[in-house]
C-alpha cells in the first residue's frame, strides 16, 4: 500500500530537511512574493476561523448564560449522553479498529474483496446511511422489526422511543460508520512494521497473541493513542450521528452538545444559550486540542 | 526389542495426534474466519441493502413488512431523475448547487493550499510556523461549534441563502488539511530542482507554475477528492446557510424529507442513493491516493 512507504521512508525525509535548512530558502527580493502567497489562507483563516472564535467567545461570556445552562434539565441529560457517547463510540470503534486491522493483514485475495466492501459505511456520505439506519429502527414498519419478526416471530421494540435505546442506536451508527476508516489508518501502521521484525519476532517464538502483545501493541501505541485523541475530538463535534439516528428525541433526552448547541439556536432562537453549551465543552476540548497540536506538530508516529 | 518397536509405534501414532490436532486447529480457524467475514458482510451492508430495498419499492408499499423486494419498481429512482414528486421539484437544480459548491471548494482549497505550501515549505517564509499553527488549530476544532457565529456573521453580511457562504466555510476547513498533504508531500522533492530554476533566472510565481504543481500533482489529486468529498457529504452548515429551495443542495434536500414520518420514504432512500453514487464511484476510483493522503494528512498532521 502507498501509504506505507510514506512512514517507512521517513529517516531519508529527516535527511532532507536537514540540508534544506542549510541550504535553499529566501533570496532577497523574494520576501513580497512568499508574503502574497500565503497571503489568502491567511486572510481565509481570520476571516472564517479566527473571527468566528472570537464572536463565538463573545457571544457566550455572560455568566448568568451558564447558570441558566446548568439548571436545564436537558442540558444535564446532554452532559450525560455526551459522556458515554465519547466512551463507547470512541473506545468500541478504535479496539474494534484494532482487531480488524490485525484480521485485514491476512494474505489472500478474498481478504482484500472483504476490505473492499468493508470500506463501503464509509465511502457512503453520512446523510444517506443515518437516514437509512433511522428508518431501519422504525418501530412498527422498520427494516429490523421485521426481520426479527420473519425469522424469531419477535415483536421488536420501538427502537428510538426510549432514551437508552436511542441513544445506543446512536453510538452503534457512529460506530458502524468510522470504524472501517481507523482500521485503514491502523492498517497503514501495522503494514509500516518493518518485515524483518516481524519475521525475528516470529523466528524468536512471538505468534498468535504473543506476537500481538508483544511487538503490536508497542509499535503501534503512539499511532493508536493518536487516532483516539483525534478521534474524540471530531466524535465531540459529531452533529449527524444524533440529529439523523435519533434527532435528539424522544423528547429531547439525547442530545449531545453538539446539537444541543445548534437546538437552542435555531429551534428555541436563543444563540447565547446554544453558545453556552458548546462553550461548556470547552475544558474538555481545550486540553485536547493542546496535546494533539504538539502530538501532530512534531508530525512522526514513530515506529 | 520389542519394547523399541511399541516407543516407535507410540511415537508415531503421537505425532500423528499431534498431525491431527493442529489440523482440527487449522480447520477451527478457518471456519472462525468464515464466521467473521460473513458477520462482517452482514453488519456493513444492513443499513445500504435496507436504502436499496426501500427504493425499490413502488409508493405505497412503504409501511409493509417484507424483508425481501416483492415487485421491484424503479418508479422511485424515475420520480428522482423527471422530479417527479412535490418534494422533488428542484432535484437537479439542488444537484447543481452541491456541484457547484464542490468544486468550488476543491479550487480553493488546492489553490491556497498549494500557495501556502509552497511559501512556507519551499521559500521558507519568515515565521511560516506560525500559519502552520493557524492550520493545526482549524484542522483539531470541531466545525460544528463555530457554525453558531459564522451564522450570524453571515447574517451580518447579508449571505444567507448564498452559496459563496457555504464555500467560504468550507474552504476554511479543508485547506489545512491541503497544506499537511502539500508540505509532506512536498518533502519528497529535492530543493535543488527549484534551486537550478532560480539560477536559470525563473521568478517565485515561474517556479509554482512551472515546477511546483506539475510534481506535486499526485498530493493534488488527493487532496482534490478530499475537498470535493467533503464539501458534497457537508450537511450542517449547508442546513444552517441554504434554506430556500433554489439555493438548496441535495444533502439538505435530502433531510427534508424527515420533517414528517409519512413522507414517502422510497423517493426518499432513491434520493439517497443518487446521492451518494458521485462520491462512492470517486472514492472506489481514487482509493489508492485517498487513504495514503488520509494517513499522512489524518494522522501525523
Amino acid at each position: 500500500m502507498d501509504n506505507a512507504s510514506v512512514v517507512v521512508s521517513r529517516p531519508a525525509i529527516r535527511w532532507g530537511a536537514v540540508s534544506r535548512s542549510l541550504r535553499g530558502g529566501l533570496k532577497g527580493g523574494e520576501y513580497p512574493w512568499a508574503l502574497a502567497f500565503v497571503l489568502p489562507y491567511a486572510a481565509v483563516f481570520l476571516a472564517f476561523v479566527a473571527y468566528p472564535v472570537v464572536y463565538g467567545l463573545w457571544m457566550g461570556s455572560e455568566t448568568s448564560l451558564y447558570r441558566e445552562l446548568f439548571d436545564d434539565p436537558i442540558y444535564q441529560k446532554s452532559v450525560v449522553n455526551t459522556v458515554l457517547y465519547l466512551a463507547f463510540g470512541v473506545n468500541v470503534k478504535m479496539f474494534l479498529a484494532l482487531l480488524l486491522s490485525g484480521f485485514f493483514m491476512r494474505p489472500g485475495w478474498w481478504v482484500k474483496a472483504l476490505l473492499l466492501v468493508f470500506v463501503l459505511p464509509w465511502a457512503v456520505p453520512q446523510i444517506s446511511t443515518f437516514i437509512s439506519i433511522h428508518w431501519m429502527l422504525n418501530g412498527e414498519w422498520g427494516f429490523l422489526n421485521n426481520v426479527l419478526f420473519k425469522l424469531f416471530h419477535i415483536e421488536g421494540p420501538s427502537w428510538l422511543n426510549e432514551r437508552w435505546m436511542a441513544l445506543s442506536a446512536v453510538i452503534v451508527s457512529h460506530i458502524w460508520k468510522w470504524t472501517p476508516f481507523w482500521t485503514l489508518i491502523l492498517l497503514a501502521g501495522r503494514m509500516a512494521i518493518p518485515m524483518e521484525i516481524r519475521d525475528s519476532a516470529r523466528v524468536d517464538g512471538a505468534t498468535g497473541v504473543r506476537g500481538f502483545v508483544h511487538i503490536t501493541v508497542p509499535l503501534l501505541a503512539n499511532l493508536y493513542l493518536i487516532c483516539t485523541l483525534l478521534s474524540t475530538i471530531f466524535l465531540l463535534g459529531d452533529f449527524n450521528a444524533v440529529n439523523f439516528v435519533s434527532g435528539g428525541g424522544p423528547a429531547n433526552t439525547t442530545h449531545v452538545l453538539a446539537t444541543l448547541g445548534i437546538r437552542n439556536a435555531f429551534e428555541i432562537a436563543q444563540p447565547r444559550l446554544g453558545v453556552a453549551a458548546v462553550m461548556s465543552a470547552l475544558p474538555l476540548v481545550i486540553p485536547l486540542v493542546i496535546v494533539l497540536m504538539r502530538k501532530l506538530r512534531t508530525a512522526e508516529v514513530q515506529l | 526389542m520389542s519394547t523399541i518397536v511399541a516407543d516407535a509405534r507410540l511415537s508415531s501414532r503421537a505425532v500423528a495426534r499431534a498431525h491431527s490436532s493442529v489440523r482440527l486447529r487449522r480447520y477451527l480457524s478457518h471456519a472462525g474466519t468464515v464466521v467473521l467475514a460473513l458477520a462482517l458482510v452482514v453488519w456493513t451492508l444492513v443499513p445500504i441493502y435496507n436504502m436499496v430495498l426501500i427504493s425499490l419499492e413502488p409508493e405505497g408499499d412503504v409501511f409493509t413488512d417484507h424483508i425481501w423486494p416483492r415487485v421491484v419498481s424503479v418508479e422511485s429512482f424515475w420520480g428522482v431523475l423527471t422530479q417527479g414528486h412535490w418534494y422533488l421539484e428542484h432535484f437537479w437544480h439542488q444537484f447543481a448547487n452541491s456541484l457547484y459548491i464542490g468544486l468550488m471548494v476543491t479550487f480553493f482549497a488546492l489553490l491556497f493550499g498549494s500557495l501556502t505550501s509552497f511559501s512556507i515549505g519551499r521559500m521558507r517564509i519568515r515565521h511560516g510556523w506560525l500559519v502552520s499553527n493557524a492550520a493545526l488549530l482549524t484542522y483539531v476544532i470541531p466545525a460544528s461549534f463555530l457554525a453558531i457565529p459564522f451564522y450570524r456573521i453571515m447574517q451580518n453580511y447579508g449571505l444567507a441563502n448564498n452559496p459563496w457562504s457555504v464555500i467560504a466555510a468550507l474552504v476554511a476547513f479543508a485547506t489545512p488539511y491541503a497544506i499537511f498533504v502539500f508540505q509532506e508531500y512536498g518533502r519528497s522533492i529535492p530543493i535543488e530542482v527549484d534551486e537550478s530554476a532560480r539560477i536559470d533566472g525563473a521568478s517565485p510565481p515561474q517556479i509554482y507554475l512551472k515546477i511546483y504543481l506539475p510534481l506535486m500533482a499526485p498530493a493534488l489529486v488527493a487532496v482534490g477528492t478530499y475537498a470535493l468529498l467533503l464539501a458534497w457529504n457537508e450537511y450542517l452548515y449547508q442546513f444552517l446557510l441554504l434554506s430556500s429551495k433554489e439555493s438548496m443542495t441535495v444533502p439538505v434536500a435530502l433531510a427534508q424529507f424527515l420533517s414528517s414520518d409519512q413522507s414517502p420514504w422510497n423517493y426518499m432512500m432513491a434520493t439517497a442513493i443518487i446521492y451518494a453514487a458521485p462520491p462512492v464511484a470517486i472514492y472506489y476510483a481514487f482509493r489508492r491516493r485517498m487513504t495514503a493522503g488520509l494517513t499522512v494528512g489524518g494522522v501525523k498532521g
